[in-house]
């Protein structure tokens, strides 16, 4: 009982500053007048304006006046500052500062050991717990002083706080540092609107994948404007998510592809968002820029990797060694393309290293001005709090900063950091210099020399030869603690505390203890002055850095490679068209088409290629692919998922691309997994190594969407076995079910007046049933197979493409019927149940039965030699060899609707071609150049060149690293980054792979 | 209870019945000589011979001549134009051990537990599984049949693929002894960063508390292996025995350069000289290798890259790198239905700078050599086992493998399989030719 009235007692008996006005005071009332002048002080206005010798009034938590020449008027507390700076206080745009951790469940999601489909949160929320909207800030903070303390010794005034949790994740506040009540501190109560594409704590299995709660967000956007037509349904979040539609919109996304696809849902919608990304934007920074978007940027570089042996060496990436290099100099690229952006101290492991990385980015080229400018007015600026803070003018808050020097030096010191007229003192100011040599005294250890220099401080035994032994020394006002070490007689540390007993001359005085525990006293007398000069201002470094490549990682190059006019000539060529296979023919490329082909082509001004004994081929086209997505490829979570669009989530700066470019490959087609009997829908993408994510996609191509029948989709093999469908039978209803609500959806969105809600999922179907989208289905056996085709039949949608259809063998007879193509595996089998049956033969017989037929990938590796497994067709049922490559490049293009652009070689085609050492069909092939639209992406032999460049690369790099490290700069192990590489059956969760990674870095 | 047992048994039975290719028989001995006239023969040991004659009576090889005449009354086998291997030999499989890999109930090839020395994989091996046909008919006549997981998985034996159980089929018991040297693991790739869940610091002390772990392991076992009569019996130490005295040979498996210098030279400390088997960076330490004479079964030639900035046709490369170097070479394949694809590595190898001849060595006598069958297999010389197919064209290249016949130890095996009668009975739907 007494123990409880006592921290009663503490809670009140807080300083009260200013007048609170609701809040009884337990006694007499303490409210002070505030008054304060702060005189001679450089003061630094803003960005652009400086006082020299001026004078700031401050009232109370309000700046009274900023000039020259003021009057001090009576009853002021007058602060001489002459020689001090001060500048308004910084802000953060992003912090959790103040907001519960939320708790989070690690490696959930679908594929794992239970099933949770629709919010577990209880009330009239939205359905996707995710989605949360209704969260806010405001009602989850409390002062945390303990952080308050570090951001305001960093030089903080006022921060953005948000709960960092969920895909719509609510609101911000700004709130002041200061440590009053917190009713007295906020700013604003709603900042922003923020989100993200990582769903956090939400235990529902949906979205897995990244495209999921890309797919999610759309959606969102789509049930709040529905909401607002409607009278049936009452739901908090989407109520809330349509007012918040009016504040600032602020988007966590991870690096510039996912700051690429936040901005093309903000467009979608009318929206602009502030962006938080991760400092990556360098890599792309036109394509940053042209999002428009304002962006929150952290300054945590990435740390030297330990790089001294050359075998640990060998695993650290060019990609993490560029970035390594490259990062510090991303706020200058930043200011230099003209991005607005903020600065965030953000995800930084210590606030201490805040300001060394602050001025390493200066080092890069950051300007004082644009960096003052991100930590101040356009923070300030973002999250609407401009009228308080971010500038030192008359009638805003008395946030400001008392330095040194000017606050960019790394010699400068925050004495002071003033929040809402409230002083924090940081380091104490007007403290006596001890800068001298001394005579010291210690019992037991007699007469030392000891010279002290600013922070450092060093002894000696008095007389010649004898060594200067570093001594550490710390000080906390009067109060000076020193140790050294002086090896021998006595051996061991030993340690001094003492206080300052006379200012002038100084004399320091105190109690030793010797490493023996030996007790004693100590003193040191001032001698003279230290004739050294004090510690310089370091020179800015000269920085060399790195040139920028393209894409990102290894194989990229500076300048992407040009399209050619070029023949290609005296070659075999296989023109899969009724020229057959051409024996010493030529081949003109030109503006990336193929312009002629035949023999004796006059070469003109293009340039030649000798290609005798080489044969040509048109590039390898992959009906069924998942390089160069990022983020998971299934989201199975649903037995449908026709939402989710593989074309929000293509990754540029996937190897497998530069890698399958080697084995031939121009066009793929990227689809979803096999999860689920409706899967995504797939994007279609030329390899064009370098381009962003954009740029890869094909172009002009009708769209597709994957579905898929057997084990998978009954999730035999993975998963709680809880999401319906987990038979072959409830399969056929869930495709039963999907199109007959579309077809429903469709009527009731002709219907005059109605308030159909848009459905994303139900609209891609609808496009199936328009013969606006069409299907490539995963499947096995063939009831399965047998089944669709019925299915389709009754219900009156096409089947485009069978993949996979290793029974297609089978059933070949109806599939020809029904014009359906088929795309295989050549000789896979014995994986599981489903394919036991699967047989080299299929792809022979399903051709000789007259279907469409070709062998795909599903596979990074597999897809380096399709050629190959094309040659196994001749292995494996005597397909004639003109025939055997068609099922790798013509016949997926016409099952893909594209064979009018590639697929052949023949006069105004997409120059998409590759030129063999051998017959392609033959394990001996080597593919020695691809070309992309005309453009050389893959020569053998300059593939040779970069790897010799990315040697040298590496080696400067290294030794920069090495140098760091012996400069003292934290380093860390290497650990390879090593690309994800999926099939259909991958599943992950994308945000427990997100948290996992917080995870990691909060451990460290 | 009761009621779950049955349904699972019937289902069990139901899937062998549905599957079995009872009308393969396992060939009878071979009783009549048999001369191969007119045919490039590729001995298997770098030589070709152009219109040899390949002679072998009683499971045999008699003589192997260029130009040479057939002996009379002989049965001849005409063979001009066309090629004639020693049987391929694949290294490292769990074919027998294995029918689908995602179920459960078929697979026989990892025991639990990280050191199982005691456990093999001979008793195991299925002959009746459909797999091994599919694997004679494109010339892949014995394997390697080999136990994974854990440290220590325990002993591989090397069989031939036409037999009635694993007493006929075994060509030599108990050949190796295979672990896995405890190794860093890879981070996973992910989203755009870097994502290891484990710090390097981590990941680097539980390795070498694995080593400590093994080598202790090791030196208890070989001091057992000096008790003439142990008092208690350890089986799983009684089971290295022959690791010692140089009877059976020791695989590790070890990828990274670091790891297999540090495996060879943790064997060495126990006078033994190991096959390294992975050795994807081997290619870094040829003097190495050379120098310790180690012998390395590159596996999977058709992979990814180790690490995104490795050259990306490395592991295309990696067989022919060593083997120019001077070592001794066998190139495998992964899996067990894929083994069948196990010629066309060794053709990648040939794209990618190594010799022909070589190559096929490299799936021949140099894995011979390695699994030590090969005074009685391997190449075709006199005396050896008459364990060989004709091919109608280069066996090396899918475009051309074309396996006509096949003989192990003289016996005409049938190269019927499963998905040849598949192919026959759905082109009998149709109405079109199958292949074979």
């Amino acid at each position: 009982m007494m123990k409880q009235l006592l921290t009663l007692a503490l809670v009140f008996s807080a300083t009260v500053l200013f007048g609170q006005q609701t809040y009884p005071v337990n006694g007499s009332y303490d409210t002070r007048p505030g008054l304060f002048a702060f005189t001679n002080a450089t003061i630094v206005v803003n960005a652009n304006q400086t006082i020299s010798n001026g004078t700031l009034l401050v009232k109370g938590q309000t700046i009274q006046s900023v000039g020259s020449g003021t009057t001090v008027p009576a009853g002021y507390v007058v602060i001489d500052l002459k020689g001090k700076f001060i500048y308004p206080s910084l802000i953060d745009p992003f912090t959790t500062y103040g907001i519960p951790e939320p708790a989070r469940t690690a490696g959930g999601g679908f594929g794992g050991r239970q099933s949770i489909f629709i919010s577990t949160k209880k009330g009239s929320y939205n359905w996707n717990e995710a989605i949360r909207p209704e969260t806010e800030a405001r009602t989850m903070f409390t002062i945390d002083t303990k952080k308050a303390d570090e951001l305001r010794k960093a030089g903080f005034g006022s921060v953005n706080t948000l709960n960092h949790d969920g895909i719509a994740r609510g609101t911000s506040a700004a709130v002041s540092l200061s440590d009053e009540r917190e009713n007295k501190i906020f700013l604003k109560d709603q900042t922003a609107a923020n989100y993200s594409f990582n769903k956090g704590s939400s235990q529902n299995d949906y979205p897995t994948s990244l495209m999921g709660s890309i797919a999610l967000i759309r959606q969102t956007y789509y049930d709040a404007q529905w909401y607002g037509r409607q009278k049936e349904e009452y739901n908090i979040s989407l109520q809330e998510f349509n007012r918040q539609q009016a504040l600032p919109q602020i988007f966590e996304a991870d690096g510039w592809q996912n700051v690429l696809r936040a901005d093309k849902i903000a467009k979608e919608f009318g929206k602009q968002y502030i962006i938080k990304s991760t400092g990556d934007e360098y890599q792309r920074i036109d394509a940053v820029k042209a999002t428009g978007a304002s962006l929150i940027i952290p300054v945590n570089f990435v740390k030297a990797y330990d790089a001294e042996d050359p075998a640990e060496a060998r695993n650290i990436t060019l990609a993490q060694m560029k970035g390594w290099e490259m990062a510090p100099a991303n706020p200058a690229a930043l200011e230099k393309a003209g991005i607005r952006f903020s600065l965030t101290a953000y995800g930084l492991e210590s606030m201490k290293d805040f300001w060394a990385n602050i001025r390493t980015a200066i080092d890069n080229g950051l300007t004082e001005k644009q960096a003052l400018l991100s930590l101040t007015e356009v923070p300030a600026a973002m999250i609407g709090i401009s009228d308080q803070a971010g500038t030192l003018e008359k009638g805003k808050l008395a946030n400001f900063l008392i330095t040194s020097d000017n606050l960019f030096k790394s010699s400068n010191v925050i004495f002071e950091n003033w929040v809402q007229g409230k002083r924090f003192v940081v380091s104490k100011m007007n403290v006596n210099d001890l800068t001298g040599i001394y005579n010291l005294t210690v019992d037991s250890l007699g007469s030392l020399n000891l010279k002290i220099n600013g922070t450092s401080a060093f002894v000696q035994r008095p007389g010649a030869d004898t060594t200067k032994i570093t001594a550490s020394i710390t000080r906390n006002g009067d109060w000076v603690g020193i140790s050294f070490n002086l090896k021998k007689t006595p051996s061991g540390e030993v340690r001094l505390s003492g206080y300052l007993t006379s200012a002038n001359p100084v004399m320091l005085r105190g109690e030793s203890v010797l490493a023996s525990g030996t007790a004693g006293k100590w003193s040191a007398q001032f001698i003279s002055a230290n004739t050294e000069p004090p510690k310089k201002e370091k020179p800015r470094a000269v920085i060399t850095a790195g040139k920028l490549i393209y894409p990102f990682v290894a194989f990229g190059t500076e300048n992407s490679p040009k399209q050619e006019t070029v023949l290609l000539k005296n070659a075999t060529v296989w023109t899969n068209e009724k020229e057959g296979v051409l024996l010493n023919a030529d081949v003109l490329l030109e503006n990336g088409k193929i312009k002629a082909v035949g023999k004796g082509l006059s070469a003109g001004s293009a340039k030649v290629i000798d290609a005798t004994g080489k044969h040509i081929t048109a590039g390898i086209i992959d009906e069924h692919s998942h390089i160069a997505i990022t983020g998971g490829v299934n989201e199975g979570a649903q037995s449908s998922s026709a939402e989710v669009r593989v074309a929000d989530v293509v990754n540029s700066e996937d190897v497998n691309i530069y890698r399958q470019l080697a084995g031939g490959v121009t066009t793929s087609h990227l689809l979803h997994g096999s999860a689920n009997p409706i899967g995504g829908q797939s994007q279609l993408i030329k390899l064009r190594w370098g381009k962003t994510p954009e740029e890869l996609k094909f172009g002009g191509n009708d769209g597709f969407i994957k579905f898929a029948l057997g084990e998978n989709v009954k999730q035999s093999n993975f998963g709680s076995g809880l999401r319906f469908p987990v038979t072959r039978m409830g399969v056929e209803q869930t495709y039963i079910d999907e199109f007959t609500r579309a077809k429903e959806y469709k009527a009731g969105l002709t219907a005059k007046g109605n308030t159909v809600r848009r459905d994303l999922e139900l609209d891609a179907i609808v496009e199936i049933l328009d013969n606006k989208r069409f299907i490539t289905c995963h499947s096995y056996v063939q009831s399965e197979i047998n089944m669709l085709i019925h299915a389709a039949d009754s219900i009156g949608f096409k089947i485009n493409t069978f993949t996979h259809i290793l029974e297609g063998y089978k059933v070949a007879d109806k599939m020809k019927s029904h014009g359906i193509a088929g795309s295989t595996f050549s000789d896979w089998w014995a994986y599981k149940m489903e394919v036991a049956e699967a047989i080299p033969y299929n792809g022979k017989i399903m051709h000789n039965v007259g279907i469409t037929t070709a062998f795909n990938s599903d596979d990074a590796e597999m897809a380096r030699h399709l050629n190959q497994e094309a040659g196994k067709s001749v292995l494996y049922g005597n397909v004639p060899e003109e025939e055997a490559l068609k099922f790798v490049t013509l016949n997926p293009a016409k099952m893909l609707h594209i064979d009018q652009r590639v697929g052949s070689i023949k006069a105004g085609k997409d120059a998409d071609v590759v030129i063999w050492s051998d017959n392609p069909l033959s394990i001996y092939a080597r593919a020695e150049k691809t070309f992309v639209d005309g453009i050389p992406y893959w020569d053998m032999e300059k593939d040779a060149q970069i790897r010799a460049q990315q040697q040298s690369e590496k080696a400067r790099i290294i030794q920069k690293m090495v140098e760091s490290k012996s400069k003292g700069a934290k380093t860390q192990r290497p650990s390879a980054d090593t690309p994800r590489i999926y099939n259909c059956e991958s599943l992950e969760d994308y945000s427990a792979a997100l948290n996992e990674l917080e995870g990691v870095k909060t451990h460290e | 209870m009761n009621k779950y047992l049955f349904t699972l048994l019937l289902s069990t039975a139901g899937t062998i019945g549905c599957f079995a290719q009872a009308n393969i028989v396992p060939a009878a001995k071979q009783t009549k000589t048999i001369a191969i006239t007119g045919a490039t023969i590729h001995v298997g040991n770098g030589t070709v011979i152009s219109n040899g004659t390949i002679v072998f009576s009683g499971g045999k090889i008699l003589s192997v001549t260029a130009n040479g005449q057939a002996p009379q009354d002989i049965e001849v086998i005409k063979a001009d134009g066309k090629h004639v291997y020693p049987g391929l030999i694949a290294p490292i499989t769990n074919l027998g051990l294995a029918e689908f890999s995602s179920v459960k109930a078929t697979l026989d090839f990892a025991e639990i537990g990280n050191f199982n020395p005691h456990i093999r994989s001979l008793v195991a091996y299925n002959t009746d599984s459909k797999v091994p046909a599919t694997l004679r008919s494109n010339g892949i006549l014995m394997a390697e049949i080999t136990p994974e997981g854990g440290t220590i998985s325990g002993s591989s034996s090397v069989v031939q693929l036409d037999a009635w159980n694993w007493e006929d089929a075994v060509v030599k018991t108990d050949d190796a002894m295979h672990m896995t040297w405890p190794a860093i693991p890879q981070s996973r790739g992910e989203f755009g960063g870097r994502r290891q869940l484990l710090t390097p610091e981590v990941i680097a002390e539980r390795r070498q508390n694995a080593i400590n772990e093994l080598e202790q392991f090791f030196s208890e076992a070989k001091g057992y292996a000096a008790i003439g009569k142990p008092t208690v019996t350890n089986t799983r130490f009684a089971a290295m025995k022959h690791l010692f005295d140089g009877k059976q040979q020791l695989f590790i498996t070890a990828d990274s350069q670091k790891d297999i210098v540090a495996s060879v030279n943790f064997a060495k400390k126990f006078n033994i000289k190991p096959v390294i088997v992975g050795g994807d960076e081997a290619y870094l330490i040829t003097d190495f290798l050379k120098e310790n004479g180690i012998s390395v079964i590159v596996k999977q030639p058709h992979a990814l890259p180790n690490s995104t900035d490795d050259d990306v046709n490395m592991p295309y490369k990696n067989a022919a790198v060593l083997a120019n170097a001077g070592i001794n070479v066998a190139i495998s394949i992964e899996g067990y239905w894929q083994q069948r694809n196990l010629p066309f590595m060794a053709g990648t190898a040939v794209a990618w700078g190594l010799d022909k001849e070589k190559a096929l060595s490299a799936i021949t006598l140099n894995t011979a050599k390695i699994l030590g069958i090969d005074k009685t297999t391997g190449s075709l010389e006199t005396g050896k086992d008459a364990t060989l197919f004709i091919s109608a064209g280069d066996a090396l290249d899918m475009r051309t493998n074309h396996v006509e016949k096949a003989f192990i130890q003289g016996r005409d095996i049938n190269l019927d399989n499963l998905h040849k009668q598949l192919d026959k009975k759905f082109s009998e739907k149709y109405g079109l030719k199958a292949a074979n």
